[in-house]
């Protein structure tokens, strides 16, 4: 009895992925058509730049999709369980920084510290330091009142600042020239993940921090629908009267919300530290704490939605670039794809419950 | 000699603050009235971006800086209608609609931008509002003027009260018979207008020509000086002046060969808003409705 349903559930989720897929192809060709580019060219051309062409080969594009999905899919869970409990964080990209800081920051101190010890140290210190970030806006809401929309804003800047003075001032490369940080050791980064032999030679810088996105879909899923506290924050995103007659605490929810949903973007930052970058600088993000946003939403704010939407837009980000080289136009047009598609997702939501209501 | 270079450079602060603190000023009034009446706009920072690019659009086709800010301020007008049927009319998250303004407007700036001037790197330069003194455009004196013209509009007039009266007590404003959502959709294309020539500020008052992403988070700035302001233009004005001020120092006190992270005094209002926020009490000033859908009962 159990099996059947489950099947008819994920079904019907596949069929909502696929909607929205087209939708959002659609989208795309319609925003093609206006710039007067033709759509079937220009849709090839992002198609060979996410996943490749027979000649330059699938794995190298399919590797540097997948590394633009990761920050996107962490951070998009990191929304996902705020919002799901109601608190309308927007300080993704502060967390992501002042996690990616900190996992530099352990990972200078502990020079001396064996080198798989010492990742695990700056996993922990970025999660550590991205859920504090959280809990901080948290606190002030909770003690005294004070919009999370308003507060993450200042802590994103707050963060921005002392990234920006850190990389110029105590963890600035030794030689002093760029506003980076000297680059972490390789044996604590991780580990590349799909052997050179695949990639003719060209090396695919797909690493194994992508599992550890990945496990996140599967233990924030767990958290938010098969826990006390998951349900908790679900019951009071929706009815936050309904939540406090039931006596959840509240505060507490919030809390939690807040420094789960900030750890999650400080482990978005130490994964691009561990995994990508090497090294922390100025402009560290291109705004992946923003653009989680849409991406959450447009996954519905679950996190299997959310994994599905990281990745069209990974792959989106990725193939613009190609795009971009033929065509003259400009990766911001993503921001235009996700604002219009978030509208017409919101709009109708909104108009079938007025409707519903009237 | 020594005493006048002092001068210059305290002269030079102030002036430069005032200049610093006008598109942030200009902003947070609008968002002021905004807020006041129960609704919180953050894509102030896409509305000022389009504004920005508006007023060159219009000043390279009219050919004239004024009419470049009556483009701007339209363009802005038109953004805040788009926020205003998502979050007024359909009722829809103020947080969503407002991020996705953000995302639209460096989406359309930048494409546009690249569409038509082509992305060759070239200095697209307009000739730009006449500065008055040192950088002194019509737009400074203007907002200080309107500083006093909405606080007496807001505290000491009939509509005004109304207004507040939707950000504090949607139902009970209803119930006096004051067409709630009427007013929020006012208080909204007004804030959107004020963010229109804000941005208009930068393209055509600061830099004569647009930039892509030029606003590079002033919106966000406005949105915070609004909440330390205690929702009180004057308060506005005293919080945009910290914010200019501290901006400015960062020159000045590199000029004066002072060796202090620069970033300490970019982060210093930021974290002035924090502090004011955590310490000022519960919710206090802060309208009671504020991002509250109204929907009648």
């Amino acid at each position: 009895m159990k099996l059947p349903s489950l099947l008819l559930a994920l079904w019907r989720r596949f069929l909502l992925i696929l909607a929205y897929g087209a939708g959002l192809t659609l989208l795309l060709c319609v925003t093609f058509l206006i710039l007067k580019i033709p759509p079937v060219t220009a849709l090839s051309s992002l198609c060979i730049g996410a996943f490749g062409d027979s000649e330059s080969g699938h794995i190298y594009s399919i590797s540097e999709t997948l590394i633009k999905t990761t920050p996107l899919l962490l951070t998009g869970l990191g929304v996902v369980v705020a919002w799901q409990a109601g608190m309308f964080s927007i300080g993704g990209e502060g967390q992501l920084l002042i996690g990616a800081l900190a996992g530099m920051a352990a990972g200078k101190i502990g020079e001396k510290i064996p080198s798989s010890l010492l990742t695990l140290i700056i996993i922990l210190a970025g999660v550590g330091a991205g859920a504090f970030w959280g809990y901080l806006a948290g606190i002030m809401r909770v003690k005294r009142g004070v919009q999370e929309v308003i507060s993450t804003i200042m802590l994103n800047y707050l963060a921005i600042y002392l990234v920006g003075w850190m990389v110029e001032g105590p963890l600035q490369e030794k030689a002093r020239r760029v506003s980076q940080s000297d680059p972490l050791p390789d044996s604590v980064l991780f580990a590349r993940i799909i052997p050179p032999a695949l990639t003719n030679g060209s090396i695919a810088r797909l690493h194994s921090g992508t599992l550890i996105a990945v496990l996140s879909i599967l233990v924030v899923s767990f958290m938010m629908y098969r826990t006390r506290t998951g349900f908790g924050m679900r019951l009071m995103g929706q009815n936050p009267d309904a939540a406090k007659t039931a006596r959840y605490p509240i505060d507490t929810l919030r809390l939690r919300a807040m420094a789960i949903s900030g750890g999650l973007c400080g482990l978005a930052g130490v994964i691009e530290l561990l995994g990508v970058t090497g090294r922390l600088y100025a402009n560290f993000s291109p705004g992946w704490g923003f653009t989680a946003i849409p991406v959450a939403l447009l996954g519905g704010l679950t996190p299997i939605g959310t994994a599905a939407s990281a990745l069209f837009f990974g792959a989106l980000t990725e193939g613009s670039e190609n795009l971009a080289r033929f065509s003259g136009v400009s990766s911001v047009l993503i921001y235009v794809i996700q604002a219009a598609a978030v509208l017409a997702v919101v709009g109708a939501k909104s108009w079938q419950s007025l409707r519903k209501e009237a | 000699m020594l005493t006048g270079d002092k001068m210059s450079v305290y002269s030079g602060t102030f002036i430069g603050s005032i200049t610093m603190a006008t598109p942030l000023l200009l902003a947070a009034l609008g968002e002021n009235i905004v807020q006041q009446a129960g609704i919180v706009n953050v894509g102030l920072e896409g509305m000022m971006l389009i504004g920005a690019f508006a007023g060159m659009l219009g000043t390279r086709q009219f050919e004239n800086p004024y009419m470049g800010l009556v483009v701007a301020a339209i363009a802005g007008l038109l953004a805040a209608l788009l926020f205003a049927v998502f979050v007024i009319k359909l009722t829809a998250n103020q947080v969503v609609v407002g991020v996705v303004i953000n995302l639209l407007a460096i989406g359309l700036t930048g494409t546009i931008y690249r569409a038509v001037f082509g992305s060759t790197g070239t200095f697209l330069t307009i000739s730009g509002l006449p500065h008055f003194f040192q950088g002194i455009t019509v737009l400074t004196p203007s907002a200080l003027f309107v500083v006093p013209l909405i606080w007496w509009a807001l505290f000491h007039t009939r509509r005004g009260l109304e207004l507040r009266a939707c950000g504090e007590q949607p139902a009970a404003a209803d119930a006096a018979g004051i067409n709630v959502n009427r007013i929020r959709l006012i208080a909204v294309l007004f804030g959107g207008t004020m963010a229109g020539i804000a941005g208009a500020f930068l393209s055509l008052g600061e830099s004569n020509t647009f930039i892509e992403n030029m606003t590079s988070g002033r919106g966000f700035i406005a949105l915070a000086i609004v909440t330390s302001g205690r929702w009180n233009p004057w308060g506005c004005l005293a919080a945009a002046l910290l914010f200019g001020f501290t901006n400015e120092l960062q020159f000045q006190w590199q000029a004066l060969g002072l060796h202090l992270p620069y970033q300490l005094f970019l982060a210093l209002p930021y974290a002035a808003t924090l502090f004011i926020l955590a310490s000022g009490g519960k919710l206090s000033h802060a309208p009671a409705a504020l991002g509250q859908p109204y929907r009648k009962a």
